[in-house]
């Protein structure tokens, strides 16, 4: 059993903490991490409930190879009701809290109803409590971290939290956990906020002992890791040039989503790739890139850990940001990048440790930041609105909106709601480049046409990470697809969607799977568990992970129609590159998507497809 | 032939393996808190340690122990703790100055580095070649060899 077996619930409205014994019937259907803990909460709450509400719970889940010596046994994911969205939520992190909390004998904390003051949870092996957090509110993440433990006198706590941006009700807030880690997307963070729990502490010494077959184990992890090790995007690619890399990819793909997908393609993509992380400043002859780090157990180690010049305009009076730190990662890089025309390394560095410090997804917050860039240039938002002239390409008004928006300040408030909200309130709601409210990352779906079936059917809204086409549209992962054509690539979004599942709840990082497929998962997970787990049965896994979430949403009242891409890529063609005319074909993918998904017409699982899954 | 753990931070990512690789050689369980070696963080300067017992030659938490429940492996020079002698009076952990020898409250005893008999579970375990097991005299050939290929570049064609 990889599994503790057992939960923390935590009862913010009385301030309790109680024990409970792991559902096992359920751990078997649903495995752990993402799929167990939306079982547990779809059947805890009223799939209408107001995200930012106390009738909204919130679960910090991880798998049962976490806190493992699988390699990238790191993971947990953080299960809500999506501020952004109010579709179901699921932000995974790696770091090392998860694993932390694993060793403290816990498989996953479920958060219920909301304090009436700001409070952190203190969690020390199988003592659990609510500690006031007064001292912490309005403090960003890394003060946050840097204060419990010194509290405590104990720097090998690990600590999850919110910035300011969590505080706030900033709806893209993020919960950040060792200090450059976060659970991104569909403002699980707002959720955390809106509970007036400011951070979860956790020491764990209990350790990880429950593995069904220790020497099996042992075996199987090893081979797994010599898979990774021998593959050329996990043994070299990501720990020399990490996800960056992909830039000059991308954009030569005429991919790249620039200027709010205005164009396909960015002249400044070279100055903001993994190359030009390599490269020696002109002007202090320094690198940006200092080294790569791993999460917990990661045998990859494509975290990057940069220092900006401290002379850049940017920073020359904020030491805070003058060490090493968390680095770009390519959507980072991309969405507070191109995506607003800016090619200045040093402020997307800047801007995106501003994302970490007070926790936002960088993602959403760049891509807001270039629809307010075209409200701005077609006249529809002023200067005086936002507070500073915002024309596509100017790195300052990206530095000043990241921190109005974290901050809570003027136009940071309206920026905090994320583009949809804000492209509709400017009578433009068409530049908004979303899908269920979530901002779509980097890759256009004009060129990649997967991409954008992909986007228009992820459960959590626009993402890349519920099916990574590109992995065989672009790189031919594992077999090479065209990325133009649009032939195959429901039973292609189908079979990713599937598999991702079964990732996302085992404990591992997605990122394996540029190696890995489930036949290199499944050993490791069976020697760890109880159940048998077959290639079989982790794909039937994924897929019953995505109707259980499916099912959310549309008992949350989305529709078919929610099934869509922005109509910038479906009516305006690629102006430049290999994509040149494409528009993206989503309506021809989608009735076919459907029927291999073995639902209707609308969009919903027929009743033999919720038979054969068993739900 | 005495070998010694050699350790290269540069090479280091901070994944951990190695803490797990201890603590279940000798727990049989992961567990960063049973673990002998550990990887610290400087996260301002970028760097990752890790940092385990040197086996310090004349060693002085054996010089310090009072029962003498600390002696050297003969077949690898690992300074040991019997468990069964070992009273966890803890004087060994202020003696060394290193801070590698420590006390677990869990069996009343200390605990530190025994190179696993020989073979080293952590440098076995290390992804990066981070940790390595080498020959004792020679913890800095790599280093040498380094510099070594950097010295007398000149082209020998047509020498």
């Amino acid at each position: 059993m990889g599994w503790a077996r057992k939960i923390l619930r935590v009862d913010l409205t009385s301030g309790s903490v109680k024990s409970e014994p792991l559902n096992m019937e359920w751990a078997q259907q649903y495995l752990g991490q993402r799929g167990l803990a939306t079982k547990y909460l779809v059947s805890e709450i009223d799939p209408k409930v107001d995200p930012l509400s106390a009738e909204n719970k919130m679960i910090m889940a991880t798998g049962p190879l976490t806190g493992t010596a699988a390699s990238t046994g790191g993971r947990y994911s953080v299960i809500t009701k999506g501020a952004l969205t109010g579709a179901i939520a699921c932000s995974n992190s790696g770091g090392f809290f998860g694993a932390e909390l694993k060793m403290a004998g816990w498989d996953m904390v479920i958060f219920e109803g909301r304090s009436p003051k700001p409070v952190y949870l203190w969690i020390q092996d199988d003592r659990a409590e609510l500690r006031d957090a007064a001292h912490l509110w309005g403090r960003t993440s890394w003060e946050t971290e840097e204060t419990i433990k010194r509290d405590h006198q104990d720097p090998q706590i690990r600590v999850a939290s919110i910035g300011r941006a969590g505080e706030n009700g900033v709806l893209f807030a993020c919960v950040i956990n060792d200090l450059h880690r976060a659970a991104g997307r569909s403002g699980v963070g707002a959720v955390m906020g809106s509970k007036n729990l400011k951070a979860v502490a956790v020491r764990g010494t209990v350790g990880v002992s429950g593995i069904r077959d220790f020497k099996a184990f042992m075996a199987a992890t090893q081979a797994a890791k010599k898979v990774l090790a021998d593959n050329a995007v996990t043994g070299q690619g990501l720990p020399k040039y990490g996800t960056q890399v992909l830039m000059n990819v991308i954009n030569e793909l005429g991919a790249l989503p620039t200027r709010n997908a205005r164009d396909v393609q960015f002249e400044g993509a070279r100055k903001i790739s993994a190359e030009a992380m390599h490269e020696k400043r002109p002007t202090d002859g320094k690198t940006h890139l200092v080294a790569n780090a791993a999460c917990f157990g990661c045998t990859i180690a494509c975290g990057r850990v940069s220092q900006v010049d401290p002379g850049h305009w940017s920073v020359q009076n904020s030491p805070k940001y003058w060490g090493a730190n968390g680095g770009l990662e390519y959507e980072a890089a991309w969405a507070l990048g191109a995506a607003d025309g800016i090619d200045d390394l040093e402020a997307l560095q800047v801007a995106n440790m501003i994302c970490n410090e007070d926790g936002m997804d960088p993602i959403t917050f760049g891509a807001t930041v270039g629809a307010a860039m075209e409200l701005y240039e077609i006249g529809a938002l002023t200067k005086e609105q936002i507070g500073v002239e915002a024309p596509f390409g100017s790195a300052k008004a990206l530095i000043e909106m990241a921190h109005m928006t974290a901050e809570g300040r003027g136009f940071g408030q309206e920026l905090a709601l994320g583009s949809a909200r804000l492209c509709e309130k400017y009578g433009h709601p068409d530049l908004s480049m979303t899908v269920k409210k979530q901002e779509f990352p980097a890759y256009d779906p004009r060129g990649v046409q997967g991409m954008g079936l992909t986007y228009a059917t992820s459960n959590r809204g626009a993402c890349h990470l519920r099916s990574y086409t590109v992995a065989s549209e672009v790189l031919g992962i594992p077999v090479k697809t065209d990325p133009h054509v649009t032939e195959g690539k429901p039973a292609l979004v189908k079979a990713f969607q599937d598999a991702t599942g079964a990732f996302d709840s085992s404990g591992t990082c997605i990122f394996t799977t540029f190696a890995w497929s489930l036949a290199d998962l499944a050993p490791q997970l069976d020697a760890a568990c109880e159940g048998g787990w077959t290639v079989e049965k982790l794909a039937e896994l994924g897929e019953r992970i995505w109707n259980l979430e499916r099912q959310f949403n549309l008992a949350a009242g989305f529709t078919a129609k929610d099934d869509d891409l922005p109509k910038r890529l479906k009516t305006e063609p690629a102006k430049t590159g290999p994509a040149k005319g494409l528009v993206n074909q989503i309506d021809k993918m989608k009735p076919e998507y459907y029927e291999v998904r073995g639902w209707d017409a609308a969009g919903v699982p027929k009743q033999e497809t919720l038979a054969r899954l068993g739900l | 032939m005495e070998k010694s753990l050699h350790i290269d931070p540069n090479k280091c990512t901070g994944c951990l393996q190695c803490e797990m690789a201890c603590s279940y050689e000798n727990y049989g369980q992961f567990n960063l808190a049973k673990s002998r070696i550990k990887v610290f963080n400087f996260e301002h300067a970028g760097r990752k340690v890790p940092y385990t017992c040197t086996q310090c030659s004349d060693a002085w938490c054996m010089a310090a122990c009072p029962v003498e429940a600390i002696k050297v492996d003969a077949a690898t020079g690992a300074k040991v703790v019997s468990e069964a002698t070992c009273v966890g009076c803890k004087v060994c952990t202020i003696a060394c100055p290193f801070g590698t020898i420590n006390y677990v409250h869990e069996t009343g005893k200390v605990q530190k580095c025994d190179l696993c008999g020989g073979d080293p579970a952590c440098a076995a375990a290390c992804p990066t070649g981070a940790i390595t097991y080498v020959d004792a005299d020679w913890t800095g050939l790599d280093k040498m060899r380094q510099w070594a290929e950097k010295t007398d570049t000149q082209s020998r064609v047509g020498a």
